[in-house]
């Protein structure tokens, strides 16, 4: 994965709570193999009509948002079905960071795997991001949000910090200590102590 | 002072002691995909081939296990497709256990995991699949995963967890007649909604569980996903042994919390108050008692999938509909073979047929609305299954209501949303 920057972009409102993971990727995608190109099912039936013609009415849709790079949701965004189709579908589509008041936990977690940076912040931060019109900037190592000159402060845990930052893959990175690990086995495999 | 779920996941990750918080690396016992999150770990897997990683061997192919449920029968040649792939990946691997569709037993892989005793009190289960909680009634720690960190288990044998923090649930004395457990889940979520557990554990006990038995606790266990939790769990007892003795399984490790152990918070309910409940569109925690519901017209009755379609649900659904005809369309599909058998060697199957319901193969296909008798638009649906989120069971304008296996069978028979205690 590639190191994550700073995100600098207009946000895209999607006010809705409870957006579960089948609306972000229907499930009549989930049999698509390939890691790439979910981008065009992302929110699929909110975005196109039924003879596929992009509804108006959804925000996706405005041309204002075209190149946004981070998306508002309302509270307990990703729950439901724990594909992670729908985090390849965000990312393929251009989000680099969702914000939102909660997150679902397995939704949460495959975001990081994936290079997406989900924000938890509070209510009144939320309500100020999806007021604004102007671009604002993340800054994962600073680990704050710029919005018209003030700067909000977010939490993140440290090894997730990281793993963004650092562009890190959770299997490449384990796997480049295979020598340790299967030194460490073995000797496991000898001890009395051994845990299985 | 440790909780069942401290417990184990102390023991399995060498520790002594654990604490709500901790971030710890466990051993995993087993690890279960099937057709959708199987060819998902494999685009993982290829990933990572095409980053110059040599992947030949999984950490231990006796404990990763496969089922076909999703888009069987294969709904299209896709699908059909992701079968092929997947029993390549079990013979490349040298996996054994890969619960075929046509061949024997299969089913839904929640279903499998008790069916089969797949999984055994005191053992860290995780899968590919949000309801994997459901194993928690086993006595294990039973969590789903995103298919990176599936990829990552299997190839590896462990994964990081931070110990959740556990809300305890606690059932006092035995449900009344007409009363299920899906009532007692869908009251707890109406409670806490739908985040209301998140990163938590649910642990369900009291008098009121050690009176349920296993496969209605499975319930509980299942739909704790539908609070947020991380997992659901249930402390084992003489009730999961005879189960579990049943299916052949008789050596394992049980864990027990202490009597001192420690939790978030504790709810207590009065079986004795609780009623059938139903949840509305479009979000499980949107429940009301069915008795407020009793104007809704319905299109279709739906009893299936890993919530709603195990041994006792169809027993307690031939209950209603022996002798009884349905007035809307009606579909059973027990949620593995080994149910259907058990269906058909106890009659229950002639009791289906005889109200006019068609019986179909297990599958999560209409459960998830991908197939096999999705809904149209604006129609209605009551179901024993676990989510009624916009378009899960097909249209996104269609409307789908949570219920018992009681309550679907008694509004089958009258058309409307039907409370059992109400049925002439």
């Amino acid at each position: 994965m590639k190191p994550f920057g700073i995100v600098r972009s207009i946000v895209t409102p999607l006010d809705r709570v409870n957006i579960d993971t089948d609306q972000i990727v229907p499930k009549q995608f989930l049999k698509l193999i390939q890691k790439s190109g979910f981008g065009q099912y992302l929110f699929f039936d909110w975005r196109y009509e039924t003879d596929g013609k992009p509804k108006k009415d959804f925000v996706l849709n405005d041309l204002q948002y075209k190149n946004s790079k981070i998306l508002l949701v309302r509270d307990n965004f990703g729950c439901g079905s724990s594909r992670e189709h729908a985090v390849w579908a965000l990312q393929d589509y251009g989000f680099q960071v969702i914000v939102s008041t909660s997150f679902a936990d397995i939704f949460y977690s495959n975001c990081f795997k994936n290079g997406v940076l989900p924000i938890r912040v509070n209510e009144q931060t939320l309500q100020k991001l999806f007021s604004t019109k102007s671009e604002i900037e993340v800054d994962l190592e600073r680990q704050i949000i710029w919005v018209n000159a003030i700067t909000i402060p977010f939490d993140i845990e440290a090894h997730w910090k990281k793993v963004l930052l650092e562009g890190l893959d959770d299997i490449a990175v384990t796997l480049k200590h295979e020598d340790k690990i299967l030194k460490y086995e073995k000797a496991q495999e000898n001890s009395k102590f051994r845990i299985s | 002072m440790l909780n069942i779920t401290e417990k184990i996941l102390a023991r399995a990750s060498g520790k002594s002691k654990v604490s709500p918080g901790d971030v710890v690396f466990v051993n995993v016992d087993k690890v279960m995909v099937h057709d959708v999150s199987g060819p998902g770990v494999i685009a993982v897997f290829e990933k990572l081939r095409k980053s110059g990683m040599k992947i030949e061997k999984l950490w231990d192919p006796d404990k990763v296990w496969v089922a076909e449920d999703h888009f069987v029968p294969a709904a299209d040649k896709i699908s059909a497709q992701n079968v092929v792939l997947l029993t390549n990946f079990t013979k490349q691997f040298g996996i054994k256990k890969h619960f075929k569709y046509g061949m024997g037993q299969y089913g839904i892989c929640h279903t499998l995991s008790h069916e089969e005793a797949m999984v055994l009190p005191g053992e860290v289960y995780v899968g590919g699949d949000s309801h994997t909680n459901t194993t928690g009634a086993l006595g294990a720690f039973a969590a789903g995963l995103g298919h990176t960190d599936v990829a990552y288990v299997m190839l590896n044998g462990k994964i990081w967890f931070k110990i959740p923090e556990t809300l305890y649930f606690k059932l006092n004395g035995k449900l009344p007649d007409y009363v299920m457990a899906k009532d007692f889940i869908l009251k707890i979520i109406g409670d806490i909604g739908t985040d209301g557990a998140a990163y938590n554990t649910m642990q369900f006990g009291g008098t009121g569980i050690s009176e349920m038995s296993v496969e209605e606790r499975l319930t509980l266990t299942n739909m704790s996903t539908e609070a947020g939790a991380k997992s659901g769990i249930i402390e084992p007892d003489q009730k999961l042994r005879d189960y579990l003795a049943a299916r052949g399984a008789t050596k394992y490790n049980e864990v027990h919390g202490d009597a001192d152990a420690q939790y978030k918070k504790v709810y207590e309910y009065e079986a004795s108050e609780l009623e059938p409940i139903v949840a509305k569109p479009f979000s499980p925690e949107n429940t009301v008692v069915a008795r407020e519901l009793s104007s809704i017209d319905l299109d279709k009755a739906y009893i299936g999938s890993c919530t709603g379609a195990k041994l006792e649900d169809l027993r307690a659904v031939a209950k209603i509909l022996k002798g009884r005809t349905v007035k809307i369309r009606t579909e059973i599909l027990p949620a593995a073979i080994s149910i259907f058998r058990k269906a058909m060697d106890e009659g229950l199957l002639k009791i289906f047929m005889d109200a006019g319901v068609v019986v179909g193969p297990p599958t999560c296909g209409a459960c998830c609305g991908a197939h096999m008798g999705v809904l149209a638009k604006d129609e209605v649906c009551i179901s024993t299954t676990n989510r009624n989120f916009p378009g899960r069971m097909g249209h996104i304008e269609s409307k789908t209501y949570l219920a018992s296996p009681l309550v679907t069978a008694a509004s089958a028979v009258t058309g409307k949303i039907t409370d059992p205690r109400d049925l002439k």
